[in-house]
């Protein structure tokens, strides 16, 4: 056999051995209408996601001034006295933690969109799980092992990672600061985003040195090692170039502030021309059990000192970004696993609970409070929990719907594999807006009696439409669907037949074109 | 194929050629960050190489398997622990030695067809290659040469086999015919702590290597040198400053051993009278202007031996090459003036005195205290081939046993380190991988901006659940289960610092074992976060609660081993 035929025999042999000596199979399962090329979230916004770690209080970031007597009754020892809240422009019935007074300004001033009460069915408790349903964007009972930004980036750049970068897409797709890739960035076949361990490693880009090591034989190997690697990370050059190039020019940033840093640095990095569509910063510390608030006042202690660093950090990254010019196509986002529970504990803190609110930031977005302020139950247990008004992947529809104007088939069948209404944080969806969300009387449901034993008769009103009816538990735990078909225009009756119900504290939820609305109900 | 053809194959000079389809590229490997200045001057505490008698604990016991391994279980680790230092040397070198099953006919198909060998049955003792089975062969033996590293013992036999096919480099893509591979492969690791001397005079006439520079060629009337130069620059003598051989030595040498052919269907060398040169061949002053007296008939073979005698008279440098050599391959690659006259000089002349029993002086090394002076560790770059099988042994990656997709996951494994520079039975020439010869960077050679990603693509795949399935390959790890026979997985602490323990050569500072710790438990702060986990985990194993643990170990793992403290041995 000639050599030549021998290498042909032997490599042929050795395929589908290709791709930087990957075999080609391990990566077979792409969508076809993945490859066909697209241009939607390619439309230069940037989104940026802030976590909050452990799992955030809403009901005392986001406090319902008119539910005040009852959450006293809940949770006096952590409720910040109701002259200190600060009560958002517009409304004198829902206020910010008085450590958020530079969240109040952006909100005031129309950069920001409050959603109240987003969770998912079945809410889950443990920390780990609710975070990889938050992150994978699934549901309660489904286990995905991608994120769902990394499916849609995925479903953008369905070749990535081969021949990346390239002229087109010369930066990363995400930017995660942070120690380990979340899971939210990574995709159904690859990891989507590039984690960089904290913002020093990113100035340690720039200045090409690296974290010392001994002087030893090992230590001279290792910055050797990390030297290749740090000029090996296939961003370097592009992410030490937006470092260089960017800029900061907002004044506001404050010092020892951890989420303030990374938001720094992104607003640098995009300022300075990198095309990253995504950035994830995360700031931990929210599983208040203990010690939430100081004993002796109830607005200062770690959540407040939590707060302060994010409304500080989210409102001096605003100004820099409108500062710098890139406020139109920057939008934020915080998200955290769960909310806490409604009755506040013994050691002046708070359990793990279900539904909380969320913040989108920005210049383009819609500003406004989505949603009604939750119904505290006046006899609130251990066990009463918040029911969701709104799914979380709603918001994830919204935002890569809205912001990054992918199409809706696309988001279904590639992203979050189901269909979600999406919501007015970015602009008049379905001809709705918040202020006619909001408007009592529209969208009613009540019910008599309440309490009630063996049966109560709901009462709601229908536009002539598709109304839902469902019933919550204390847990904020989906029970059933009452009712979910077209009604005539007009108010409406159905029985709920509760017998088989434990006696406690129950929601009822009515949904409908113009919005929805929760009420609390007891079983006794 | 007849012998003739076989004959024809190569005309000229073999290792000069370039194979550019396969080969590491090397203007690859000679990277831009090379080590421009060496770390002289760093702290050694000991060069001695007089016995170490201190602390004997578990970081000293996984340097030792670290370095005379390709990769350990977490149960060898645990093992070894139970023993002292003498016993776990012992444990290192004098295992009992047995010989593998040998490659199988892992390729006959309805488009292959093997006339004599079934599949399923070895093709090692066929007496002929057909031009067809060279190639499937030659892919059988790569692959079951890859499996021997991928189940090595927990022994030094494959690492030492390494060195010596490393050391007496052939080029199996030159060679082709498994059979010969594999006899060459056997020769290697039967005498991989054996007598060096030996060694040399055996590999002179191993058919593989008379094959691969030409020896079958050397005639009385068309000598060649190509054997000959090499034996001396490269397998025993060295290029060093002491090492005076002259051009006409290699003439003369060339000419000592002509007369020698490789019979084709035994495998075996035979030595042709007819081909050799009777005269008298006479060596220049570096070797006393001694004659090797000419001898007719079958006694010329003899003059080989003779040869290689005569060249041992030089034992001061032979022994100097050799250690420093093995110095590289086990312990680092600076060898510095103190290294040279304190570890390499009484290493060499303990060689000596063991009349080139290469067995006492590795004990001697791995018994010393230069060996586990603090300095030591840690500061090996891995082999691409460390690299993959430190991985597959710790995690304890499974390979399907169906013959047919266990070999091509083994070739597929092979294909991986090649991409990342070394191609096993390939070396890049006769002098092996430039990673243990090649001034001044050395090991740093593995390492660039290509197979630094390579390494690093590589991790995330063997990581991820599903591991590589394809039709044809299937090769999976479990990280949780890796975890589960942990001391304590429920305890996050133990967990990373046992992890550590297995995968890390050297010390990382708390910080970045509160990053890891900070991956394991998603960014939360109370460590029973991940306890409650592990333990629900432990107490109903459904696949949801297993979903959740995985993800968490594998951030953990992803990261750790991405980190640049995982190239280091």
């Amino acid at each position: 056999m000639k050599r030549r035929d021998f290498l042909k025999a032997t490599s042929a042999t050795l395929l589908p051995i290709a791709l930087n000596g990957l075999p080609i199979n391990t990566f077979a399962g792409t969508p076809l209408l993945k490859a066909i090329a697209k241009s939607s979230s390619k439309n230069g916004r940037v989104l940026v996601l802030i976590q909050l770690n452990g799992g955030n209080d809403g009901l005392n970031t986001l406090i319902p001034i008119d539910q005040y007597s009852k959450l006293n009754t809940a949770r006096s020892n952590v409720l910040i006295k109701e002259n200190r809240i600060l009560p958002l422009e517009g409304t004198d019935k829902t206020g910010f933690h008085p450590s958020m007074l530079q969240m109040k300004n952006m909100f005031d001033h129309g950069f920001m969109s409050v959603i109240q009460d987003v969770g998912y069915p079945n809410p889950d408790f443990s920390h780990f799980r609710s975070t990889d349903i938050w992150m994978s964007g699934s549901s309660s009972d489904e286990y995905l092992k991608s994120g769902w930004l990394g499916r849609m980036l995925e479903n953008e750049y369905p070749e990535y990672p081969d021949e990346y970068p390239n002229a087109e897409m010369p930066d990363p797709l995400a930017l995660q600061i942070g120690y380990g890739l979340s899971l939210t960035l990574v995709g159904e076949h690859h990891s989507m985003g590039l984690a960089v361990s904290d913002t020093n490693y990113i100035y340690q880009m720039v200045n090409g040195t690296v974290d010392p090591a001994p002087p030893t034989p090992a230590g001279h190997e290792l910055t050797y090692i990390r030297l290749v690697a740090q000029q090996t990370e296939a961003y370097s050059v592009a992410i030490k170039n937006a470092a260089e190039k960017g800029n900061n020019l907002g004044t506001k940033y404050p010092n020892r502030n951890s989420l303030a840093d990374q938001l720094k640095i992104v607003a640098k990095l995009i300022s300075g021309g990198l095309k990253t569509p995504v950035y994830m910063v995360s700031i931990g510390g929210f599983d208040t059990h203990a010690n939430q608030v100081d004993a002796s006042d109830t607005a200062i202690g770690a959540h407040a000192n939590l707060l302060t660093q994010v409304s500080e950090a989210i409102s001096a990254f605003q100004d820099d970004c409108s500062r710098l010019g890139i406020a139109d196509k920057v939008c934020g986002m915080t998200f955290s696993e769960f909310g806490r529970r409604i009755k506040s504990n013994g050691s002046i803190g708070t359990d793990h609970g279900t539904a909380a609110p969320m913040f989108v930031f920005g210049s383009k977005v819609n500003p406004g409070i989505i949603g009604q302020n939750p119904n505290i139950p006046s006899n609130a247990t251990v066990n009463d929990n918040l029911p969701m008004q709104y799914d979380y992947r709603q918001v994830y529809w919204t935002i890569i719907k809205d912001w990054f104007q992918i199409a809706d088939t696309e988001i279904q069948n590639n992203i979050l594999f189901n269909s979600f209404t999406p919501l007015p944080i970015f602009s008049q969806t379905l001809g709705l807006n918040k202020t006619e969300e909001n408007k009592e009387g529209l969208v009613h449901i009540q019910c008599y009696p309440n309490p009630f034993t063996s049966y109560t008769m709901v009462e709601f009103y229908s536009f002539g439409g598709y109304c839902e009816i469902k019933l919550f538990d204390n847990q904020g735990k989906q029970i059933s669907t009452l009712s979910a078909q077209v009604y005539p225009k007009g108010k409406q009756n159905l029985k709920l037949d509760s017998y088989a119900y434990k006696p406690g504290n129950y929601y009822l939820q009515i949904i409908t074109a113009l919005g929805r609305k929760t009420i609390p109900i007891i079983k006794v | 194929m007849n012998r003739r053809q076989f004959l024809n194959i190569q005309t000229q000079d073999k290792k000069k050629e370039k194979i550019v389809e396969i080969e590491p590229d090397l203007t690859q490997s000679i990277n831009p960050y090379s080590n421009k200045k060496l770390p002289d001057g760093l702290e050694i505490l000991s060069y001695s190489i007089l016995p170490y008698n201190g602390n004997w604990d578990t970081k000293h016991v996984a340097h030792l398997l670290r370095r005379t391994t390709f990769g350990f279980r977490p149960s060898d680790l645990r093992n070894f622990k139970n023993k002292s230092l003498n016993d776990a040397v012992s444990a290192i070198i004098d295992f009992v030695d047995y010989t593998p099953a040998p490659p199988l006919n892992n390729y006959s198909s309805p488009s292959v067809i093997d006339p004599n060998i079934p599949l399923g049955q070895t093709w090692v003792n066929d007496s002929f290659t057909p031009p067809n089975l060279t190639a499937p062969r030659f892919l059988s033996f790569k692959s079951w040469a890859t499996g021997q590293l991928i189940n090595q013992e927990c022994n030094i036999r494959e690492k030492m086999t390494q060195f010596w096919h490393n050391h007496f480099a052939v080029e199996a893509e030159v060679v082709q015919d498994g059979r010969f591979l594999y006899k060459y492969n056997q020769f290697l690791r039967g005498q991989c702590l054996g007598n060096f001397k030996n060694m040399v005079k055996t590999i002179s006439k191993d058919p593989s290597m008379l094959y691969y520079l030409n020896g079958y060629k050397n005639t009385k009337n068309a000598p060649d040198e190509n054997y000959a130069r090499e034996l001396m620059e490269l397998f025993t003598l060295g290029k060093g400053a002491d090492s005076n051989y002259t051009e006409d030595d290699v003439k003369q040498a060339a000419r000592v051993l002509t007369g020698w052919r490789i019979n084709i269907s035994t495998v075996e060398s035979n030595f042709q009278p007819t081909l050799h040169d009777t005269q008298n061949k006479t060596f220049s002053g570096f070797f006393n202007n001694q004659t090797i007296v000419g001898r007719i008939g079958a006694d010329g073979a003899l003059e080989k031996d003779e040869l290689i005698d005569m060249i041992f008279m030089h034992a001061d440098v032979i022994s100097k090459h050799l250690c420093r050599k093995l110095y590289r391959y086990f312990c680092y690659y600076n060898i510095t003036e103190q290294t040279e006259t304190n570890v390499i000089e009484p290493l060499a002349q303990f060689l000596v005195q063991s009349n080139w029993e290469i067995k006492p002086v590795i004990q001697k090394l791995l018994l010393s205290e230069h060996f586990y002076d603090i300095n030591s560790k840690g500061c090996y770059i891995k082999n691409p081939f460390d690299f993959v099988v430190g991985f597959t042994k710790a995690f304890q990656t499974k390979f399907t046993t169906d013959l047919a997709k266990n070999y091509s996951s083994l070739l597929l494994v092979n294909s991986f380190t090649t991409s990342q520079g070394l191609n096993y039975f390939d070396p890049p020439s006769v002098a092996g991988w430039p990673a243990y010869h090649q001034s001044p960077q050395y090991h740093q050679i593995w390492i660039n901006s290509d197979t630094l990603t390579k390494r690093k693509q590589l991790i995330e795949i063997l990581l991820s659940s599903n591991g590589i399935a394809t039709p044809t390959i299937d090769i999976k790890t479990d990280i949780v289960e890796f975890v589960s026979i942990l001391e304590n997985p429920s305890n996050p602490v133990e967990l990373i610092n046992e992890s550590l323990e297995i995968l890390y050569a050297i010390d990382i500072s708390s910080t970045k074992k509160t990053e890891l710790k900070s991956i394991l438990l998603s960014g939360q702060s109370q460590d029973f976060y991940w306890t409650d986990l592990w333990q629900t985990y432990q107490q109903n194993k459904t696949t949801e609660n297993k979903q959740m643990v995985y993800i968490r170990l594998y951030s953990l793992f992803q990261h750790l081993l991405s980190l640049p403290e995982y190239q280091l041995a």
